[in-house]
């Protein structure tokens, strides 16, 4: 029980990152953009939020580590204004944009820390966020334990984020226009309604939460900024989204199947029953999962019907 | 009747000859972007970019005009490595673009140059053989080993419609913990490396090696010279390809033509993965000694997905373009010397494919330039006509 619970509570932080970046690319192609760049917007906002928080953490303590993953939101909505702007207004390629994008990620970031650093890494950072219990609730008999004991406070960033997504999109004016901008993008013109804000929004949304999904990962999973720091998390939270049927609730608990794949591969390690098996293949673990979890849930396509497909504004 | 005849082919040569400029014309505008963008970058964070434009002049040329006059003026070495380093990139290159012509976005290259390294690197260590032949095993056991490592994406898109950007993304991650695994795992293996792969499964070549100034210039450069060809041809002078860029072009029409779709996707996917797999034998036999436990992605696969569209998929377009992307690349030391962030080079690559994206405006654009031109002539023809002889004139516009 101690096991599992500890389990639990490690997948629950290790979907963090996967939740909030999966939902914004929810955003971007519930407006009708392909947003696969959502890797590289993880790596640039990983990168931003270990640089801010190296140099802030000694003068702003325990506000740091939330400064630095807002900065690396906003340099999420910067870095994945040029997907928007390719996508949107030049009727470019989306997936050689986001391809691109994802390119061009590890290798700025590293660039940057070649200048600032004088190094292939970001200087580490002495601590992250730090992890709560999360007094009345947590006495809750086995809830309490499993959701509000030892996790990081990002953790009910991200439920807020889904909450808070399922009212915006299903909820208000707003929200059934962006989706029908990702259905029917004609039908959304016609209203006079700007199909292209719409699908700028969704896009920037999505830079926004993957930004602080990359700051956040680096910040509880790591203690400074490789070219490595995403592994693959962006395209996993593609994988989220596919899998979770374009939904919130859905992406959730897509998102928690994920975490726990990898928390799986970390915990097999200490199974006698796997001691002869290679670590690498417990690390290759998670990305198998996802590929069967394509396999099983790909077959009805719950995609938006205009995702990828570029809108010329008649005029 | 002959003259109209022969004004109609006039016309569709000059058709044909003037998109295949556009492709050139784009690919030069997205290169120049690239590089005027790295240049700011360089700018703003204090980098001299000259630094960088004589590394590369050094790494594509092999001279070093500070040390004119000098027996250090001209070292064909850089010339041999930077050729060297192309191969598996021209390799990756053909990989993406065959997958490109079916309608399929292969960005698992860097996955299956990984199983193609590992094929080679088990064929050499495992396969007794004492012969020669035994680097022909080997560099078919890397195609195959490339070609099954795209067989199961290719399988989720025919028959399932598994998006293959992600599901080959996945594959990248599972090839390179696995063959690591297995690598650590042969005879004689650490935690970094293999033992010395014996000399008779090699690719490397004394002579390239001496006239090139002691480049690690291989063998590679056959594989090279069947494969460009093979793709060509494969492509446009066979009924399967022409099936292949059928599908791609529009898979339900093709469907509706009596096409096997399902298998024509997944044959391009095995065909793609052969070509990054051949690019895992380039640099498994040719570049290095010995297999490499890999710390991370060497980013062979992606920087074939510049290669590939910026060479227009095309088999000479990618040539050309290969040998850029592994100028940049060779030049990577060079680079680092003069104090210029190695990682710029992977940037310009980067930017390059990002201009691609933007391709539809900059055709949209150029075209826009060159139809304003043809009205600009046409109306000055028309007005010299007119000025000549205004009745025929009338007459040519009322026939419109």
């Amino acid at each position: 029980m101690e096991l599992f619970s500890s389990m639990f509570v490690l997948a629950l932080i290790y979907s963090t990152p996967i939740i909030l970046a999966a939902t914004g690319v929810l955003y971007s192609e519930r407006s009708g953009v392909t947003n696969i760049a959502i890797e590289g917007v993880m790596v640039m906002g990983a990168f931003v939020a270990a640089t801010i928080l190296y140099y802030t953490e000694a003068s702003m303590g325990d506000f740091a580590p939330w400064l630095s993953i807002l900065l690396a939101g906003l340099a999420g909505i910067i870095y994945s204004s040029i997907h928007a702007f390719i996508s949107i207004d030049l009727e470019g390629d989306q997936t050689i944009s986001g391809t691109a994008l994802n390119m061009l990620a590890p290798a700025l970031g590293v660039y940057l820390c070649q200048i600032i650093f004088g190094q292939q890494r970001s200087q580490a950072f002495q601590r992250g966020f730090v992890k709560t219990t999360v007094p009345g609730l947590s006495e809750i008999p086995l809830i309490g334990r499993l959701f509000f004991s030892n996790i990081y406070p990002t953790f009910f960033l991200a439920l807020a984020v889904v909450i808070l997504t399922y009212i915006i999109l299903w909820k208000t004016p707003l929200g059934l226009r962006l989706r029908a901008a990702g259905e029917h993008p004609a039908a959304v013109d016609s209203l006079g309604i700007s199909v292209r804000k719409l699908r700028y929004g969704g896009v920037l949304t999505s830079g926004f939460l993957g930004g602080m999904a990359g700051g956040i990962m680096v910040l509880t999973q790591s203690t400074q900024f490789t070219a490595s720091s995403i592994h693959g998390m962006g395209f996993i939270s593609i994988a989220a989204l596919i899998f979770g049927r374009w939904n919130p609730w859905g992406v959730l608990g897509a998102s928690f199947f994920f975490g726990f794949s990898q928390i799986f591969g970390i915990y097999s390690r200490d199974v006698p029953l796997f001691a002869n098996i290679p670590q690498e293949v417990f690390q290759a673990l998670p990305y198998a999962l996802t590929v069967l979890a394509l396999l099983f849930f790909s077959r009805k396509s719950a995609a938006p019907k205009a995702v990828g497909i570029p809108y010329k504004a008649s005029n | 009747m002959a003259e109209v005849e022969l004004k109609k082919t006039k016309k569709h040569k000059s058709l044909a000859k003037s998109e295949n400029g556009r492709l050139i014309l784009t690919a030069l505008i997205a290169i120049v972007l690239a590089f005027l963008v790295a240049i700011l970058v360089m700018l703003a964070t204090g980098i001299k970019p000259g630094n960088f434009f004589s590394a590369l002049l050094r790494t594509f040329t092999g001279l070093d005009f500070s040390k004119a006059g000098t027996d250090a003026f001209f070292k064909p070495r850089y010339v041999g490595e930077f050729i060297q380093i192309s191969l598996p990139l021209i390799m990756t290159g053909l990989s993406l673009g065959f997958a490109y012509r079916c309608g399929l976005f292969n960005i698992g290259a860097e996955g299956q140059v990984i199983a193609g390294i590992l094929g080679a690197n088990l064929v050499a260590i495992l396969v007794p053989w004492q012969s020669k032949s035994l680097a022909v095993l080997a560099v078919l056991a890397a195609g195959l080993f490339g070609a099954l490592w795209a067989l199961i994406p290719g399988l989720l898109k025919a028959h399932l419609g598994v998006s293959e950007v992600v599901s080959t993304i996945m594959f990248n991650y599972m090839a390179i913990y696995l063959s690591n695994a297995v690598l650590k795992a042969l005879p004689g293996s650490n935690t970094q490396r293999t033992i010395d792969l014996p000399d008779q499964a090699m690719l490397t070549s004394p002579w390239l090696r001496e006239i090139t100034g002691n480049s690690r210039l291989h063998w590679g450069i056959l594989i090279i010279l069947i494969c460009i060809p093979l793709y060509n041809i494969l492509l446009n002078r066979t009924s399967f390809g022409y099936e292949i860029r059928a599908v791609g072009f529009n898979r339900d029409a093709a469907r509706y033509a009596g096409m096997k779709v399902k298998s024509r996707i997944v044959a391009s996917m095995m065909i793609s993965g052969l070509f990054a797999g051949l690019a895992g034998a380039c640099l498994a036999l040719g570049t290095f000694k010995y297999g490499r436990i890999l710390p991370g992605f060497e980013n062979y696969g992606f920087d074939g997905i510049a290669v590939g569209l910026l060479g227009g998929t095309k088999g000479v377009g990618i040539l050309l373009a290969g040998l850029l992307m592994g100028g940049l690349r060779s030049g990577q030391a060079l680079m680092q010397a003069q104090r210029v962030p190695l990682e710029i080079a992977q940037i310009v690559s980067a930017l390059i494919v990002l201009f691609v994206a933007m391709q539809k405006a900059i055709d949209f654009i150029l075209s826009r330039m060159a139809k304003k031109r043809r009205l600009e002539a046409q109306e000055m023809k028309t007005q010299e006509a007119a000025d000549n002889n205004p009745k025929p004139a009338k007459e040519e516009e009322g026939g419109k």
